[in-house]
């Protein structure tokens, strides 16, 4: 069974080599120049201020708390979905719930603008 | 000179062998996709010139058709600039982390029947775990370029990827319920029949909503705020140049590839024909392997991608929260229930 998983190993590897390949023919075959002008970042013409790791909106915050509490009812669903057809009315009933639970909390969170973004 | 291969061949130890054999399955599928890579660039730019009533490129060979290479060529004699501020480990690494899964992910996407690389029952739990690695290579690179612009594309494709994000796993969701398996072969032998018994139509909204995500997932337009040429340069790989910025090119376009074939194997039927069931288109057609099937499936969906780009104009920022949020999860929580009840009630002939 666990031998059906060593191609995905390999393919692992294998995916990041496909990626470095290219990179050492391009650090290799292109030119190498820099000069302070070139280095510096793209800032339309005039020099960097500051540091751009900057302050940001706390909405991606909220957005990845969101995405959490989804993906994880996601990660739930998933065992539940592959077996549903042997586990009859009273799985789909209890997961129907657990579903009703989780969309009382975003019906809130809706109205709580949560979800607003303009 | 067979026998002479064949004695070095039984001289390398099993395990090598498996291994050696594995590796070279491995390129066996790396290779066309990098082959399809370039030429999907190349009818990128052939379709979308043709929708806007120009020709497209042209020059480089007979109608064009060297164009990609010539282009691969040119990005490899490109200087790699790594900005002075930035931190060069993470700036060169980020490339690698998109490609790398958008390549992994094809181990478990069968071609044809028993046709896999590696045919695991966590299939598609598999490939939604690497798509959600893909999004960390943007985030890395948008943060390690320390560039205003490159941060807020990499803060803006962060955003938009979690949440199309779910919105995509519930139509997986949704697939795993109408198949009872994670098995990618086994949801497309699920699906065998005809046309009508593919889970495009019982599950039409689930389909819909996961080739919209698909896209939104790909940073494709109309959704590439990410990038966003007009208003944030290019986004998060503004600062990449050559074959860095070719990494992240080819791993695009390998995530558009990636997210056909599978909407292809789980709504369209996979490698199955579209004429079976249909008494003479049947016969005429039984010839052609599962794999013509499967491509052209593919290359239809692929077509949609160029086709919206070329019609829809960017989405506003908002507009691609409030869909994700208010109108993909609703309908997908509430389609996953109706599939819960088809299925309790074997509605045929889907379910039966």
């Amino acid at each position: 069974m666990l031998e059906n998983y060593l191609p995905i190993l390999v393919f692992l590897v294998l995916g990041i080599a496909f990626g470095v390949g290219p990179l050492v023919a391009g650090f290799i075959l292109a030119p190498h120049r820099p000069d302070p002008e070139k280095l510096s970042a793209y800032e339309c013409g005039f020099e960097a201020f500051e540091d751009s790791r900057m302050k940001f909106d706390v909405r991606y915050y909220l957005v990845a708390i969101l995405f959490i509490i989804f993906d994880l009812e996601i990660a739930f669903l998933f065992p539940w979905a592959v077996v549903l057809d042997k586990i009859g009315l009273f799985g789909f009933v209890s997961m129907a719930v657990f579903l009703g639970v989780l969309v009382i909390g975003f019906i809130y969170e809706w109205k709580k603008g949560a979800l607003e973004w303009e | 000179m067979i026998e002479l291969l064949q004695s070095y061949w039984n001289a390398v130890p099993l395990s090598w062998q498996t291994l050696i054999v594995i590796v070279l399955k491995i390129v066996g599928i790396v290779v066309p996709i990098m082959l399809s890579v370039a030429y999907l660039t190349l009818a990128e730019r052939k379709v979308i010139g043709y929708i806007q009533v120009r020709i497209g490129p042209n020059r480089v060979g007979p109608r064009g058709l060297l164009q990609p290479i010539a282009d691969g060529i040119k990005l490899a004699f490109k200087e790699i600039i790594i900005p002075s501020r930035a931190n060069k480990f993470l700036f060169v690494g980020a490339p690698l982390l998109a490609l790398a899964p958008a390549l992994a992910a094809w181990a478990v996407i069968p071609f044809a029947d028993g046709i896999v690389l590696a045919d695991i029952n966590a299939g598609l739990l598999y490939i939604l775990a690497l798509t959600s690695v893909s999004v960390y290579g943007i985030i890395i690179a948008g943060w390690a370029s320390n560039s205003k612009y490159a941060f807020l594309g990499a803060m803006r494709s962060a955003a938009q990827m979690v949440a199309y994000e779910i919105a995509m796993g519930f139509a997986l969701v949704g697939v795993l319920i109408a198949a009872g398996s994670l098995n990618l072969g086994d949801i497309v032998r699920a699906q065998q029949g005809s046309l009508l018994t593919w889970y495009w139509l019982p599950l039409l909204p689930l389909f819909i909503i996961y080739f919209i995500s698909a896209i939104a997932e790909t940073n494709r337009a109309p959704f590439d705020v990410a990038e966003g040429e007009s208003e944030i340069v290019a986004g998060f790989h503004v600062e990449y140049s050559g074959m860095a910025f070719a990494l992240f090119f080819l791993a695009e376009y390998a995530n558009m590839i990636l997210v056909s074939v599978l909407a292809a194997a789980m709504f369209l039927g996979g490698w199955l024909s579209p004429f079976a069931g249909i008494p003479l288109l049947d016969s005429v057609t039984a010839w052609v392997p599962g794999v013509v099937w499967l491509l052209l499936k593919t290359s239809l969906l692929l077509f949609l991608f160029l086709w919206f780009r070329a019609t829809f104009p960017r989405y506003r920022y908002d507009q691609i929260m409030r869909l994700g949020w208010k109108v993909f999860i609703p309908v997908t929580i509430v389609w996953l229930l109706v599939v819960g009840v088809m299925v309790l009630a074997d509605v045929p002939p889907w379910f039966d």
